[in-house]
């Protein structure tokens, strides 16, 4: 029993359900503030995800800028060799092949963070389960009969979808947990080289890239915002008086 | 000032009437003293329609109109642009924000009865002016060839091949410029976004304005100021707009533009009503999203569209929806004209309505599902109720004697 537990490690990435389309999604703490944790995200991305999926409407050097990457570091170890700093990040699958390869072309992933939101992606990452009728053996149970592998396998190890003990709560008196058994519940059956934690912390700086990637403004964005405002507020102060003189002599 | 012949302003007001329109429209122009909140909305929606106009224009220089790059050009815009994020914006915001003006506006002259003799001409100017703003919006909101700006065209357009004898299809066809939704349509509503319908509604704006000089600002009291004077002509409870209503604007514009900035800059897809989520995704043809919804703010029609189970009755409900605002003016049998004077009965039907038409709007927004769609046939009954029933309930209630002078105000 303790290694049931033990095997879902508590973080049930996704409980799936027959519609598909409700799927219960993990929040994802977006933090753009966290650059050391876009930077994880982009080497993570670099190697594992750039093969397939491009970054289209980013440029390197600009990632480079804003997550504080050194113009050689971010040449040496994160641009394809045949690449200029300056470059959009394409990359050398043709739609063609993609198609041939996976069903579908894998899409470009400049955008996905807002198309389908950073929880989407977060928990979809985390819930590729062991099924042997997909071509690639896995599916995924917020994304149906998705076409892509699992690329992180190696990372997260395999999980298969079944019926487990689920951490449902706390007992108010002792404190101990309170498990249920549970359907279609996926839990870890075969261990990858991160735990489950590491591969939470690696999933999440992923997608935290991917929101940056999907608009390297935002922050600064805010940032000027509150200078905005607090212009307006100022300039309130002024306008307001001047109107108030003005309808001094209206009676 | 026109007097003096020997100065500058002088000799080209012998040329060109600059100081006597100016004094005819600014600092001569009388405006009731009692304006209150509901009377920023005019000249917001005026400074909403410039934003648009400017960052339309900067927009303009890198956007690219084609199926192939209008999509990536966009982007470009938003990353590689100097401020191009900025402009983009401040155009998308200042679209709703737009609307929100807009819809304040005609909701004030519905609660003062400004579309009143004799005021019917403003009224339909103004009407005109939302209709071509409408199609301004609709078209803008293709060009940046998303999910849903593929296929909220598709949805719009193909409402017109409801129109019997054939004549719907070959107009279907001929607004696409194909037999879909391709490049072709992209490219002629790139046009009439940036040239035509801009011309016409900043030509509309301004009749709307001249017909409005010509017989007067209403007001919350519905009080015609012109009837009394003082000695030199001038209304008893009128002020000149310049000096006046310019710094009373100001500060409703400064505490406007805080909000829409709030929006803007912390906010920007508001909550996916304003950028949908599916529009980041690039247009596909093939690929039908689950959940085709327009922008919020045509969310009201758009549910009145869908709460008639038959397609070309739909059509019909929704174009009578904006068709019946047209006749207003002649709906309105009351012999006062703002609320603050009408019965209970019209004070009843016009709360109800703008609670009618802020659900629909949110309707319209969503899934039509078994209680969206009562809902939505519900709201769609006290709507047109609220216009079909006016001259009834407007002419058989008993009104409050309206007072000589306005009240109230400063």
């Amino acid at each position: 029993m303790k290694k049931v537990f033990a095997l879902i490690a508590a973080f049930i990435p996704a409980i799936a359900s027959a519609a598909g389309a409700n799927v219960h999604l993990d929040k994802h703490l977006t933090d753009l503030k966290d650059t050391a944790s876009l930077q994880r995200g982009a080497q993570t991305y670099m190697n594992y995800c750039m093969g397939c999926h491009s970054l289209e409407h980013g440029r390197y050097n600009r990632v480079a800028r804003d997550l504080g990457i050194p113009e050689d570091v971010m040449k040496e170890n994160l641009i394809f060799a045949d690449k200029a700093f300056g470059d959009l990040m394409t990359n050398a699958m043709s739609p063609d092949d993609g198609k041939k390869w996976f069903g579908a072309t894998p899409p470009d992933l400049t955008l996905v963070a807002r198309v389908r939101r950073p929880d989407w992606v977060y928990t979809y990452l985390r819930s590729f389960y062991e099924d042997p009728t997909r071509p690639y053996g896995v599916n995924n149970a917020v994304f149906k009969d998705v076409g892509m592998p699992h690329v992180l396998a190696g990372l997260q190890g395999l999980q298969v979808k079944g019926t487990a003990q689920v951490a449902v709560g706390f007992d108010t008196l002792t404190g101990q947990e309170i498990t249920e058994e549970h359907e279609g519940v996926l839990y870890l059956a075969e261990a990858g080289s991160l735990t489950a934690e590491e591969y939470d912390k690696l999933v999440f700086d992923l997608v935290n890239f991917l929101v940056y990637m999907a608009e390297p403004i935002a922050v600064e964005r805010e940032r000027i915002g509150w200078w905005v405002l607090l212009f307006l507020a100022i300039f309130f102060v002024p306008v307001y008086m001047l109107n108030k003189e003005y309808w001094r002599d209206v009676k | 000032m026109s007097k003096q012949k020997n100065t500058l302003m002088g000799w080209i007001d012998d040329r060109l009437p600059v100081t006597q329109t100016y004094e005819k429209h600014m600092s001569k122009y009388y405006a009731p003293k009692n304006f209150n909140f509901w009377y920023f909305f005019g000249v917001l929606s005026m400074m909403m329609l410039a934003n648009q106009i400017l960052t339309g224009v900067w927009l303009t220089m890198n956007f690219v109109p084609s199926a192939e790059g209008a999509f990536a050009s966009v982007e470009y815009i938003m990353r590689d642009v100097e401020w191009g994020w900025l402009i983009r914006y401040l155009h998308s915001t200042g679209a709703t924000f737009f609307f929100i003006a807009v819809y304040l506006h005609m909701m004030r002259a519905i609660l003062y009865g400004s579309y009143q003799k004799p005021r019917e001409l403003i009224w339909i100017f103004g009407m005109l002016i939302y209709l071509a703003l409408m199609a301004e919006a609709f078209m803008g909101y293709v060009l940046p060839w998303g999910q849903m700006s593929y296929w909220g065209a598709q949805v719009i357009i193909s409402l017109f091949s409801v129109i019997p004898f054939g004549i719907g299809d070959a107009l279907t066809e001929w607004i696409r410029g194909d037999f879909l939704i391709s490049g072709a349509t992209l490219n002629r509503f790139f046009a009439l976004h940036v040239i035509a319908l801009p011309l016409v509604i900043v030509m509309l704006v301004v009749l709307h304005l001249l017909a409005l000089h010509e017989v007067g600002s209403n007001n919350p009291d519905g009080v015609d100021i012109k009837k009394l004077k003082d000695e030199n002509g001038k209304p008893l409870d009128g002020i000149p707009f310049h000096p006046y209503y310019t710094v009373h604007d100001l500060v409703g514009i400064v505490v406007f533009l805080m909000i829409f900035c709030t929006v803007l800059f912390f906010f920007p897809e508001g909550n996916g009503f304003m950028l949908e989520y599916a529009n980041f995704e690039p247009a596909n043809g093939l690929k039908t999203p689950e959940h085709i919804a327009p922008v919020w703010y045509f969310g009201a029609f758009y549910a009145i569209l869908r709460a008639v189970p038959d397609k070309l009755w739909g059509v019909i409900a929704m174009a009578a929806a904006i068709a019946v605002l047209f006749v207003l003016p002649w709906l309105d049998r009351s012999p006062v004209k703002s609320w603050r004077y009408k019965g209970w009965m019209s004070k009843v039907f016009i709360i109800v309505f703008a609670a009618a038409f802020v659900e629909l709007t949110w309707l319209g927004t969503q899934p039509a599902n078994d209680l969206n769609t009562f809902l939505a046939r519900l709201c769609s009954v006290i709507y047109f109720g609220f216009f079909l029933l006016m001259p009834f309930y407007t002419r058989m209630e008993k009104t409050k004697p309206v007072p000589e002078r306005v009240t109230g105000g400063h």
